[in-house]
């Protein structure tokens, strides 16, 4: 919710309702519905390249949103989201190649399995926070992905797990324009709850234990339940984006979930912002941009003679890592506040232009 | 049961578990003075074993002289570290301070695989003879002096928070920042200098480690493995690190031993120490000999 400064003079708010609505104003409530829209156009106006990165960030912009509602807006720290992702990859896999049941159900069912996995690794966060619920995540990350590889009947072992393609009432979605649309909807829909589940009590309630743990359990909050409950929630978003991610792929192996995945997931929201639902997903969008432009920057820069040797070409993995890295500190040392507050400030110049007091 | 297989593993746990008890000393000892978690710990050591790596290899060094070099490195690198970096995150949240060494950790673990490549180097030979014999079993000179020297840096970690001027200051500050700035201690410098120290007993136990196994980014990996024996000794206890990681390194080898003789799981070697640490924080969170002080929530 913007602040008081993006509001126009006069508007002021006289109801709850009105100071919980989705939409701060009809302006960017329009601006959103024509941005959906106009993302729907993308598969028309631009090649297959910026699709599959499109679907690259939905699946990845889903599973941080679970990340921030954990982190962001909880007040808790997971390590271990990536192994989460993982989970529901392989659950929605598992569920659908031995039920049959359809993969456009077997994607939430996958999420529910999920959360409940990550209620059964945020059972220390009952006891503990901060830093040792951190390294117990971290744990959980490296005991799940020992699992990943060892539990055959569940994942395929070292082999992996094969993912149908969405069959949406008797229609294959196998290529990647028609995939896209079911990309949208899945992101459309989670985001809506997303900021629909902060609007609740329940959504106030992870806030609160977030800014004052003590406070918020003399007014009534049951600390226990909230944090698990957090838990859950992300854990679901990480298994949903990590569903759509295997039935993408059609195909799921334990090696795609490292820790370096789960930092990368936590760059995400730090980049884009911390308890910002919009930001999550600008912070997705650099986060699956930042390598490509190292690669395209790279390429560009190959007309010199220094960056066409092989050093730098056959590094070009490594680049991309390290920018990964330097992105995250780099963030956190000017800008910790992300994106989002980037944006609001971009926002504020423009509308108090001139007279910015 | 194989009494011999056994006895070796256990005396590899203890020698290991030295190690990782140095490695964790160094993250406690960060973790005790600036109150930051240094995920980068792991870092530290390959960086080391690397630019001693260079130091030998690429620029022809005798071993004295490219392990003094290396030293004044790992110390530069450290304050220099702790001055650009770490410092603008004093008073920052928790997750920002865990991110940003997270950080650092991603980009140097791809930025040393990117200048010394991702295969195994292995250092020239030290030692003559390769192994030794002792109480009737082949032990590898390289792992008798990585022992020695771990427990001659622990030795020293004694006597520079026992008597030292330096060492004295920095269990001041860990103690209260407050009253030891208004005694006349720079916190600053304090900082600076347990980062230093830090990264260069870290680059110690780097090159120790790499002189046995080569040197390659599976370095880093000990900086994973420290967080159990932390755990498990107490965050903020620095006897408690070096207790911590001679058990993790024991358990590691015994979990090897009951993996290789009865479970056939494979990997119990590298997880069981992630099990150990869930128990801990589940059931004792702040370790054996931790301060007691951790709120219950």
């Amino acid at each position: 919710m913007a602040g008081f400064s993006m509001r126009p003079c006069g508007d002021f708010r006289t109801t709850y309702r009105q100071d919980t609505r989705i939409f701060d104003t009809t302006v960017v409530r329009n601006a959103a519905v024509l941005g959906v829209i106009a993302v729907a156009l993308i598969p028309f106006v631009l090649d297959g390249y910026y699709v599959n990165l499109f679907i690259q960030i939905s699946y990845f912009a889903i599973a941080a949103l679970g990340l921030n509602i954990l982190v962001g807006f909880t007040g808790q720290i997971s390590l271990g989201h990536a192994a989460f992702f993982g989970f529901g990859a392989f659950a929605s896999a598992w569920i659908n190649n031995t039920t049959g049941i359809p993969v456009l159900l077997s994607i939430p069912l996958a999420g529910l399995m999920t959360a409940a996995v990550g209620l059964l690794f945020g059972l220390p966060a009952a006891r503990i926070k901060g830093l040792y619920l951190a390294i117990a995540t971290l744990a959980a990350q490296f005991i799940l992905e020992d699992f990943f590889a060892r539990a055959e009947w569940f994942t395929g072992g070292s082999y992996g797990a094969a993912a149908n393609p969405i069959n949406v009432f008797g229609y294959e979605i196998y290529d990647d324009f028609s995939f896209f649309y079911v990309c949208l909807f899945f992101l459309v829909v989670m985001y809506l709850l997303g900021t629909n589940l902060m609007r609740t009590r329940d959504g106030r309630a992870f806030v609160a234990v977030r800014d004052h743990y003590l406070s918020a359990e003399i007014m009534g909050i049951n600390l226990t339940k909230y944090r698990l409950m957090s838990f859950a929630v992300s854990s679901f978003y990480a298994g949903v984006g990590g569903a759509m991610y295997g039935h993408y792929l059609g195909f799921v192996s334990a090696e795609g979930f490292t820790i370096l995945l789960s930092i990368q997931f936590l760059g995400m929201i730090i980049i884009g912002g911390l308890g910002s639902v919009k930001g999550t997903l600008m912070g997705t969008v650099f986060m699956v941009l930042l390598p490509e432009v190292m690669e395209s920057g790279v390429s560009a820069l190959s007309v010199f003679d220094w960056a066409s040797s092989t050093d730098v070409t056959d590094g070009l993995a490594y680049i991309k890592e390290m920018a990964i890295g330097l992105a995250i500190i780099l963030f956190l040392i000017f800008e910790p506040d992300g994106l989002a507050h980037r944006w609001q400030q971009i926002r504020a110049y423009w509308k108090l232009y001139p007279f910015s007091y | 049961m194989n009494f011999e297989l056994l006895f070796q593993l256990l005396l590899n746990g203890l020698i290991v578990g030295t190690l990782y008890g140095v490695v964790a000393m160094c993250f406690v000892l960060i973790y005790k003075s600036t109150q930051i978690v240094n995920f980068a710990q792991g870092e530290f050591l390959l960086i080391g074993a690397w630019v001693c790596y260079a130091f030998l290899v690429e620029m022809h060094m005798p071993f004295w002289m490219g392990f003094l070099f290396t030293l004044l490195f790992m110390m530069a690198f450290g304050v220099i570290l702790q001055m650009v970096v770490l410092r603008p995150m004093i008073g920052e949240p928790i997750i920002s301070v865990i991110m940003v060494t997270i950080g650092l950790s991603i980009f140097f673990q791809a930025a040393t695989k990117w200048i010394f490549g991702a295969t195994t180097a292995t250092y020239p030979q030290v030692f003559e003879t390769r192994s030794l014999n002792v109480l009737g079993m082949q032990i590898e000179t390289a792992y008798i002096m990585s022992f020695v020297i771990s427990l001659f840096i622990m030795a020293g970690f004694y006597w520079f928070f026992k008597y030292s001027k330096l060492g004295l200051a920095m269990r001041a500050t860990a103690f209260d920042q407050q009253v030891a700035q208004s005694l006349g201690i720079s916190v600053k410098t304090v900082f600076a200098m347990s980062w230093a120290i830090s990264a260069l007993v870290s680059g110690v136990a780097g090159i120790v480690i790499g002189m046995v196994n080569g040197v390659s980014s599976a370095l880093s990996v000990i900086g994973i493995k420290v967080f159990p024996a932390v755990i498990l000794g107490g965050l903020d206890s620095i006897v408690g690190a070096v207790v911590g990681g001679v058990i993790i390194g024991l358990l590691e080898n015994t979990a090897e031993f009951v993996d290789g003789q009865y479970l056939h799981w494979g990997n119990l070697f590298s997880i069981a120490p992630f099990y150990v640490l869930i128990i801990i924080l589940c059931i004792k969170p702040y370790g054996l000999f931790g301060t007691k002080d951790i709120e219950r929530v």
